[in-house]
Order: structure tokens, then C-alpha cells, then sequence
């Protein structure tokens, strides 16, 4: 079953496309990875699927519904497509527990009881049950992000994007959040990774999709992917990272 | 990085205040001791008769005084909400607001206070008629709704900052948790800008009250205008006028120095959980 489509996307910034016709398939379940050089499209291409950017041109189905239809229930749409960022963007001056109980209790206006019991479970998740009362001021970066997931998480999306949640972190504790994706990729969440782990992509991803210049160059199953790229461009990034 | 001083605990009202009263120590004890300088100036010199007219007439003065700090009061209420109104007004997506907004706001910010209070004196009426019976308004009212128009100008630039001060990412954290727009504001940026504008509203709130005076000159019988009725039924002798305006000088010194050391204590506070 087809999860995300998304067809012939255009997106622009003023004058500058970065989006330049892009067309993917992810179905139910699985984990695809974005790769690419810096500028390449990759974060652009995720805010496309729960419609932080907004396409000039073509169309993106998400569980079926078209979300480039201006009708579109947008915050509908939000609860269903989690989103964790590079920088974590939790709310300063809330503690943890509270950052990821606030979304269900104010958007799906669940009960507060049951949704501190989900917070709980899904803070202790993420190892963090010793910091429910602490500011994200007070946690390191790894930490950080792993409470950003669990807020997605208490959403109860059925899609989970990753717009590079690694890259701002420090190499120890990228683990713990690489981790903790792993769990959830193996729970069978519907994973979009826009990932510069080359090897934890190899190692999660269904797909790997490399994009250059605002269009998908070529995408496949990891092996085929990192050990035999066909595209030139594909070739000379991998040399460069791997 | 100081976390302590994030937890909530530590920032109660009164961890600030016995804070300050260990911190300030020294002057405490400056303030006793020259207030018993003070008393010793007046016994050599054979002011204590001045004394004697000072304490007879205290009471008077402060009353005048309370009528001081009403205005300042009552004035911050009316510029808090109408500078919140002004604030988000300028920072609509839609120029129709955005544009006499900002007229209002310049307007305001760049009259002197003296001009906006002669004008709203004048504009006002008298008194108004509401079915038939007729209420006064009395002067220091106005006076109040004077006073609450510059600082409302001032204070609607201040949250029209704060507001653009947090970070972008924010909103999109909270956009891409299903918030709309009243609730993102709500619950995730305006919490976050009354940490931020706390300070500067206070700094507000100090010169208000040091500008309510002003009323004096419209007939207002605040804490000078009294001052200056005691001196004259008092005789108006020029020893008279050392000691009288020297406890008016010390009452508003008492009630806005604290505001300024507690100010600071926040602006610290705050400087420390951003490292």
C-alpha cells in the first residue's frame, strides 16, 4: 500500500528552483532514504510531504489524500506526518514531559491523564524517563532529539519524517538517536530519512534515493545504491563521503 | 551553563527579593545612615521646627502620592493591553492593520508626553451624560488614559519585537504539530516573549510613574501638587522647600528603585538560561 506519492513536484524560493520535477513512491512500512550533496533539494523535498513548503506544480498524495489541494485539512494532515529537525525546536519553556504531552492535548483535545500516560511510555522509549521534569535547556543535543521524536511520536503518526536529525549532534551521542529511529523502523513506522549516515542508511533503508540539483538521480536498494551506482554524480558523492 | 537557575523554584518572587535585600546590604545601612545624618543636620541647625511642619503635613503629601501610584497603575493596565493589541496589529500579515497601526504607534512614541496629556485634557469632556445623569470625569482619569497612550506606543514596539525574536523554527515546530496559528501563539510565543519583554516593560512602568507628576500642572492633586499647596499654607519659606521636596524625592525613590534592581535581577536570570 502507497503511503507517499508524490508526482512531478516543483517547488521555488523567489527565483530559485529547488525542486525541479521529482516523483517518488514510498509505500506502508517502509524506510526510504534521501541522500545528496549540501543544496541538493533533500530538506525541501521532506517539508514537502506534510506541506511546510508549499509546490508550485504537480502533486503529493499522503495516505491518500491530496495534500497539494488547498481544501486539504492541513492540521488533519500534521497529526498524521510527524516531523523531527535538524535542530530539535523543542519548546524552551516547557519541560519535557509537557513538550510532548502539549500537541495531543491542545490539537487531538484527547485527555490529559491518557496522554501523560502515552508521554510517559514513550519518554521512557526514548530513555529519558529520569528527565520528564527537566527543561531542554538542561539536556545535551542527543537528548534533545530523542524528546523531539517522542513528541512527534505522541501524535500517533502513521509517518515519521527525519529532516537530517543527526547532523547538529555530537558523534557520540548520534548513536542514541540512531538507535532509537531503528526501533521505530523496525516497529514498522514509515521512515523518510534525510540522512548524511551513509552507513546507517545502508543498514535501515528500503530505498535510498540520491537527489543533485533539485531532481532524484537515482534510487534503489542500499546495495545497489552504495556498492554499484550507475550515475556518475552518484559515484562522485559516494567517493566523497563514504 | 548555569541550569540551576532554570528550575522554577529558584525564581519565585521572594528568592528575588531576599536575594536582593543580602546583595544590598550596604545600602540598606547607606539609607539609615543618612537618613540619621539627616535628622542630626536637622537638629544643629535648628531645622526641627521644618521637621515639625514636614511630619504635620506628611500625610497630605502622600496622599498625593497614593494618587500617583494609582495613575501609574491603572495607566500600565490600560498601556499592557492596548500595547498587546498594537503589537500583534504590527505584526499582521494584512496592511490594512499594519499601516494606521504603525501611524498610531509613531505618533505616540514620538510625541512628548507633556502634548499627548494637555491634548487628551482638552479632548475629553468635562464630564459625560449616560441617561440623563451626569458623571464627572475627574482630572487624574484622564490623566491615566494620557499616560497609557506614549507608553502604549512604546510598549507595542517592544512585543512587536519580542514576537519577531523568536526563532522562525518555532513556529515551524509547532505548525508541523498541528497547532494553528491562535494556539502557536498562545501557548508556544507569547510565553516566550514575556520573558523577553518583562524587563523593558518594567523599565515602562518606572518611567510612567516618574512622569505621573506631570498631571500637577493640569490641577491634578497628586503627591507635587501637594507639595507645593503645604509649602505655601506653610508659610513658603525657602528652608521649607529642602526638607518637603526631599521626601517626595524619597518616595519615589523607595517604590521605583526596587522596580530597577528587580528588573536587573531578571534581565540576569534571563541572560543565564540563554548560554
Amino acid at each position: 500500500m502507497v503511503a507517499i506519492s508524490l508526482r512531478d513536484i516543483h517547488l521555488s524560493f523567489g527565483n530559485v528552483e529547488v525542486l525541479k520535477g521529482i516523483s517518488l513512491d514510498i509505500s506502508k512500512s517502509e524506510v526510504a532514504c534521501i541522500i545528496g550533496p549540501s543544496g541538493s533539494g533533500k530538506s525541501s523535498l521532506i517539508r514537502c510531504i506534510n506541506g511546510l513548503n508549499k509546490i508550485n506544480k504537480g502533486k503529493v498524495d499522503v495516505l491518500g489524500v491530496d495534500i497539494s489541494n488547498p481544501s486539504v485539512d492541513k492540521i488533519r494532515l500534521r497529526t498524521k506526518v510527524g516531523i523531527v529537525f535538524q535542530q530539535y525546536n523543542l519548546f524552551p519553556h516547557k519541560t519535557v514531559l509537557e513538550n510532548v504531552m502539549m500537541a495531543p492535548i491542545l490539537v487531538l483535545k484527547e485527555d490529559k491523564n491518557k496522554v501523560k500516560e502515552r508521554a510517559t511510555k514513550l519518554l521512557e522509549k526514548v530513555k529519558l524517563t529520569d528527565k520528564l521534569h527537566a527543561y531542554p535547556g538542561e539536556l545535551s543535543g542527543g537528548q534533545q532529539q530523542r524528546v523531539a521524536i517522542a513528541r512527534s511520536l505522541a501524535m500517533q503518526p502513521e509517518i515519521m519524517l527525519f529532516d537530517e536529525v543527526t547532523a547538529a549532534l555530537d558523534p557520540e551521542t548520534v548513536k542514541e538517536v540512531l538507535v532509537t529511529i531503528k526501533e521505530l523502523a523496525e516497529d514498522g513506522m514509515t521512515c523518510v530519512l534525510v540522512t548524511h549516515e551513509m552507513g546507517f542508511a545502508k543498514e535501515i533503508a528500503d530505498t535510498i534515493y540520491f537527489t543533485d540539483g533539485g531532481v532524484i538521480v537515482e534510487h534503489g536498494p542500499p546495495n545497489e545504491i552504495m556498492c554499484s551506482p550507475q550515475d556518475a554524480r552518484t559515484k562522485r558523492f559516494l567517493e566523497q563521503v563514504l | 551553563m548555569s541550569v540551576t537557575l532554570f528550575k522554577n523554584k529558584e525564581n519565585s518572587p521572594l528568592t528575588f527579593v531576599k536575594a536582593i535585600f543580602e546583595r544590598k546590604k550596604w545600602l540598606l545601612l547607606f539609607i539609615v545612615a543618612s537618613l540619621v545624618t539627616f535628622y542630626a543636620v536637622f537638629m544643629i541647625y535648628g531645622l526641627n521646627k521644618n521637621l515639625e511642619v514636614l511630619i504635620a503635613w506628611a500625610p497630605f503629601v502622600f496622599k498625593g502620592f497614593l494618587l500617583n501610584l494609582s495613575m501609574s497603575f491603572f495607566s500600565m493596565i490600560i498601556a499592557t493591553i492596548l500595547g498587546l493589541l498594537l503589537g500583534l496589529a504590527l505584526i499582521s500579515k494584512t496592511r490594512a492593520i499594519t499601516l494606521p497601526s504603525r501611524a498610531v504607534m509613531n505618533i505616540f512614541r514620538n510625541s512628548p508626553w507633556l502634548v499627548v496629556l494637555f491634548i487628551t485634557m482638552y479632548l475629553f469632556p468635562f464630564e459625560v451624560h449616560i441617561f440623563g445623569e451626569r458623571y464627572a470625569i475627574p482630572g487624574w482619569w484622564k490623566a491615566t488614559i494620557a499616560f497609557s497612550l506614549p507608553v502604549m506606543a512604546n510598549l507595542g514596539e517592544i512585543f512587536r519585537g519580542a514576537v519577531l525574536s523568536i526563532p522562525k523554527s518555532q513556529w515551524e515546530s509547532a505548525d508541523s504539530l498541528g497547532f494553528n496559528h491562535l494556539q502557536t501563539m498562545r501557548y508556544i510565543i507569547i510565553p516566550q516573549c514575556v520573558k523577553r519583554a518583562l524587563p523593558s516593560w518594567m523599565n515602562w512602568y518606572a518611567l510612567l510613574t516618574l512622569a505621573t507628576p506631570m498631571a500637577s500642572i493640569l490641577g491634578v492633586q497628586e503627591s507635587v501638587s501637594n507639595t507645593r499647596a503645604a509649602v505655601e499654607s506653610a508659610g513658603a519659606g525657602p528652608d521649607l522647600l529642602f526638607p518637603f521636596y526631599l521626601f517626595l524625592l524619597a518616595l519615589f525613590f523607595i517604590y521605583i528603585y526596587p522596580i530597577a534592581l528587580l528588573t536587573r535581577a531578571i534581565e540576569r536570570n534571563y541572560s543565564f538560561k540563554n548560554q
